[in-house]
């Protein structure tokens, strides 16, 4: 199996760490602004954990859009449902939703060790797909979109328009009657 | 200690159960859109780290993008979701989901 360098698995390490201590304080946390202000974190810890994996882009799309766009929203939202006296309280059902997540994460833990992860050879992929680990992925994302006969052209221009859509129903939503 | 895709998978576990557990064990609905934000990104990180270790020394660009459209997916449900919650506090004054029971049998 592939193991990365040390540079690579220092990030890892620190970035995994943070992260995951931002996303039990995203929980656990009483103050809901405080609980958006570590999701934040979290975010970018994930940014950071795409850069280890040699994902450049990916790296800066995650905090273009989420720590730029949708911790804004978040945040906003926060504010104009302000809550202050129940914050960000458990339910009754609490105890049962752990009992589940843990067993779950338990056996997710265990299935991800015990698999074999196999790899395959650079010649069966297609070459318009596929970029060197030390070389920038941007332009080769772009190839790969719009590559004329393994491309996602038509994903891309439906992503388009649900975009516009989901602003379009956002501004009905939230509009004066 | 060198790190394979099993570091990375494990991470996307931990992470993606912490996000369900939260997003089960709410009353405030932004909290709980929250907790989804976190379970998307545990997702995602799975699919970076399986085109990143497919091929050895090669990133398969196809997780890439991927990941790409969860991320915009991710936003549209953001704006429509949250343009919900407001809603529902400017109508009902309470963004706690278990007193928005009108539906319930």
């Amino acid at each position: 199996m592939e193991q990365l360098g040390t540079g690579e698995s220092v990030a890892f390490w620190i970035f995994a760490v943070l992260g995951v201590t931002a996303a039990i304080g995203v929980v656990a946390v009483k103050n809901l602004f405080r609980a958006a202000l570590l999701l934040v974190f979290c975010f970018f810890t994930v940014a950071g954990i795409y850069g280890s994996l040699s994902a450049d882009f990916m790296a800066v799309a995650q905090v273009l859009v989420y720590m730029g766009a949708i911790s804004v929203l978040i945040i906003f939202a926060v504010m104009l449902t302000r809550d202050l006296r129940h914050g960000n309280p458990f339910n009754r059902g609490w105890a049962w939703a752990l009992v589940i997540c843990a067993a779950l994460m338990g056996l997710l833990v265990f299935v991800f060790i015990d698999t074999s992860w196999p790899t395959i050879e650079a010649t069966q992929v297609e070459a318009v797909n596929q970029v060197g680990k030390d070389e920038a992925t941007t332009s080769a994302i772009a190839e790969s979109i719009f590559d004329k006969d393994f491309g996602f052209l038509l994903p891309f221009e439906i992503a388009a328009a649900m975009i516009l859509a989901a602003v379009i129903g956002a501004i009905a939503l939230v509009r004066d009657k | 200690m060198e790190v394979d895709i099993t570091h990375y998978l494990v991470l996307s576990g931990i992470l993606f159960s912490i996000g369900l557990f939260g997003a089960l064990s709410k009353h405030n609905a932004v909290g709980i859109l929250m907790c989804i934000e976190i379970m998307l990104n545990a997702a995602n990180i799975a699919v970076v780290a399986f085109s990143r270790f497919l091929v050895e020394d090669t990133v398969v660009l196809t997780g890439h993008v991927f990941a790409l459209f969860v991320i915009v997916v991710a936003a549209a449900e953001a704006a429509v979701g949250l343009a919900i919650v407001i809603t529902l506090y400017r109508n009902r004054e309470t963004v706690d989901v278990e007193k928005v029971d009108s539906m319930k049998g």
